[in-house]
């Protein structure tokens, strides 16, 4: 009986594994958003069609507020498709890590298909397809653009040259996680380390070198604090400190703080008991919320977190399963659904919100604090939920929607904690390996 | 403890090894089911080093707290990765009376063997092998929940497991990507040692250093010296047993150096 059950649990498990969350990006000017859904890339253009200097406004206010308006006004914003005349192989499996580069100019995609495409942020056409050994399952670009960095299931980190006589090189590897599943890559503000999470609660600076192709050997410290797999990373900026602190979200439901220089942890914040989401189930077992995510604005001002089950604002139940912020930090940028549920053959499905009113010169400012835009403010409006989300109204989907979203915590779940199992069960796994099998 | 141990030698005390007998090979890549502290400032030093961090006492008679302050700064200074039946440890122990250091070991029956044979020790010779104690964990995998960076000053592989086939290249115990780990938690100036009798591997363990930017071979001269060198051959069960069956072993010792790419951030 008992063993016919852990037979069923695993097969389970690995139809659920490939069920992927859906994930949003913003260009950090807030030219376009894109979101990724199972193998396929959901672009969208804020810009007008006369696009105006964003990096000037950046440094102006005002601006910034004009560039507001005209996200509300702007008529002119459209669905992009995306370019791929590469000739190269397309997505075919889910994608599980998508970013921008910090200038703008780059953006990546990379996934359970071993493929790292790297795209330009401008034109949207791929400029690159590399090969992974391996599904890949993190993916950063240095921010002078010359290096894009992924990581693999196996827990080896990669980089692969850009541009110049990097053209024809493969990807090297540059430093492991041992055997670990690497959640999530980063370079730091300043660009002189790769930060790099995983699921064994380890968080890792490596100095990024010069000639990063022959390896980052040199750790500059381990931030050690986390007591389940960490999800999500983050860095703000201080005028005071510009090399950053680190914020890092996980399964055991705490945001923390990081000075990642040397590896000290700075604060922690139960995030999960503050939203009032830990539960007890009356014995001695806590039910702690995952942070499944986290952005923020570049100077810190605003932090946003999702956790599994519900986001903490507004009211309105809404379970993101990913967010991003530009670097004015006028919108977060949020997206709920999965890919690939095995019981459904509709395309799918995505949930597409923004969050606004975090600056007093926003129209949305209210005394209240932040504002979950009503549809029609959305910037790019009807047409960008549209493309994002696969049609305008979601509302005949929720259903279908909340089994999706309960099915990505499932699979999120299974990647990512680590089982307990009893000496029995330890036991009956061990006789019921093939390898195993074979010696006796 | 030792005095009730069915399993321990009646005459000496000691445990016999061969109540400890376990799987020959453990697989490194499997998810662990030990307790792993959480970071180095985890790590319960009155559990291992109870002479040097005697844990907090309740004096019956004033109900006041005993506190030895005089420990406080210790930390672990030797690892022994794969320890084994722990011989080596034993024998450092002596030579370097006032360093702590420990055995890290996969296997759970072995680790129980090296505990009961540090007690059996510490009981049969008061004052002594206070400083030698072993966890049972994945090296590989759980190094810096142990260890501060630049903590360690020696770090000891005696004769790890081989895996010869290429694709099990990975579990290999000295690796480029391992050798980061092991460069970030010895100090500069500190020292790794390795030995094996499998020529491939001894090889392979000579050029994973000899590659690594962070270490640098020591010369001949200097190995000579070394009083810990006679140890790596003679002092653990392997290394006994190689030397009965004459066999030939490969050392390979190194150092970790400063990195040049520090330097150049000119931090
Ligand atoms: C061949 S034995 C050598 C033992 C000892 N050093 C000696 O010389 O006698 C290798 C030892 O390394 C242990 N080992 C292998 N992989 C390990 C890992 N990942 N972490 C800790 N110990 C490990 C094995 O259990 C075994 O006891």
């Amino acid at each position: 009986m008992e063993e016919i059950s852990i037979e069923e649990v695993e097969n389970n498990d690995r139809e659920l594994l490939e069920v992927a969350p859906a994930l949003i990006s913003v260009h950090p000017f807030e030219k376009s958003v894109v979101v990724a859904i199972g193998p396929e890339l959901r672009v969208f253009d804020l810009e007008e069609t006369d696009p105006m200097n964003i990096v000037e406004a950046y440094s102006n206010v005002l601006t910034v507020l004009c560039l507001f308006l005209c996200f509300c006004l702007d008529r002119g914003s459209r669905q992009i498709s995306i370019v791929d005349d590469s000739g190269d192989p397309l997505h075919s499996h889910s994608i599980r890590a998508i970013c921008f580069g910090a200038n703008g100019s780059l953006f990546a995609s990379a996934g359970d298909d071993k493929l790292v495409k790297i795209w330009s942020a401008d034109s949207w056409k791929c400029i690159r397809t590399v090969l992974s050994e391996k599904r890949v399952s993190a993916v950063a670009i240095s921010h002078d653009g010359l290096f894009v960095s992924f990581a693999d299931k196996f827990g080896v980190v990669w980089v692969v040259g850009f541009g110049g006589d990097n053209e024809k090189n493969k990807a090297a590897p540059i430093f492991a996680h041992y055997c670990s599943i690497i959640t999530s890559l980063l370079f730091s503000p300043d660009g002189r380390f790769i930060v790099s999470a995983d699921r064994d609660f380890k968080i890792r600076a490596t100095v990024f070198p010069r000639k990063p192709l022959n390896g980052a050997h040199e750790i500059q410290s381990f931030c050690l604090g986390h007591t389940e797999y960490i999800s999500c990373l983050v860095f703000i900026c201080t005028l005071e400190y510009p090399k950053g602190f680190l914020l890092s979200g996980s399964g055991d439901s705490t945001v923390r703080l990081w000075d990642f220089t040397s590896g000290s942890l700075l604060s922690t914040c139960e995030v999960g008991v503050q939203a009032g989401l830990v539960e007890s189930n009356g014995k001695d077992e806590v039910l702690c919320p995952a942070v499944t995510d986290i952005c923020a604005s570049p100077d810190g001002s605003v932090v946003a977190v999702a956790i599994q089950r519900q986001i903490v604002t507004m009211g309105d139940i809404f379970s993101p399963t990913s967010l991003d912020m530009g670097s004015f930090g006028m919108h977060i940028w949020l997206v709920t659904g999965a890919s690939n549920l095995p019981s459904f053959d509709s395309a799918s499905l995505a949930c597409v919100k923004v969050v606004s009113g975090f600056q007093k010169d926003s129209p949305h400012f209210t005394e209240h604090g932040p504002v979950m835009l009503e549809n029609n403010d959305i910037p790019g409006g009807d047409k960008l939920l549209e493309t994002m989300q696969g049609s305008i109204s979601i509302e005949n989907e929720r259903k279908a929607l909340g089994t999706a979203i309960e099915a990505v915590k499932k699979a999120m779940h299974n990647l990512l904690i680590k089982r307990q199992y009893s000496d029995e069960k330890r036991e009956f796994r061990k006789r019921g390996r093939n390898d195993r099998k074979l010696k006796q | 403890m030792s005095k009730t141990n069915p399993k321990a030698n009646k005459a000496s005390g000691l445990p016999r090894k061969r109540f400890y007998r376990a799987r020959a090979h453990s697989n490194p890549l499997s998810d662990s089911h030990f307790p792993v502290p959480i970071s180095p400032s985890h790590v319960d030093y009155s559990l291992h080093f109870p002479h040097y961090f005697p844990s907090v006492k309740n004096d019956d008679k004033n109900n006041a707290k005993v506190f030895f302050p005089k420990a406080s700064s210790k930390k672990i200074q030797f690892a022994d990765i794969g320890c084994g039946f722990g011989g080596l440890l034993v024998d450092l122990s002596t030579l370097f009376p006032e360093t702590l250091m420990i055995g890290m070991e996969i296997r759970d029956k072995v680790t129980e063997y090296v505990k009961e044979r540090v007690l059996a020790l510490r009981e049969g010779n008061p004052g002594q092998y206070q400083n030698i104690s072993v966890v049972r964990t994945n090296s590989m995998k759980y190094i810096p929940n142990y260890f501060e960076k630049g903590q360690l000053s020696k770090m000891f592989f005696l004769f790890p497991d081989p895996h010869f086939k290429e694709k099990n290249h990975r579990r290999r115990v000295i690796s480029p990507q391992l050798l980061d780990e092991y460069a970030y938690t010895l100090e500069v100036g500190g020292i790794i040692y390795t030995i094996t009798d499998v020529e491939e591997l001894g090889e392979w363990m000579k050029n994973c250093l000899e590659g690594h930017p962070l270490f640098e071979a020591i010369g001949e001269e200097e190995l000579n010296a070394d009083p810990v060198v006679k140890l790596l051959s003679s002092a653990t069960e392997e290394g006994k047993k190689v030397a009965r069956n004459e066999g030939q072993t490969f050392l390979a010792v190194a150092r970790r150096i400063a990195s040049s790419v520090e330097t150049e951030f000119g931090k």
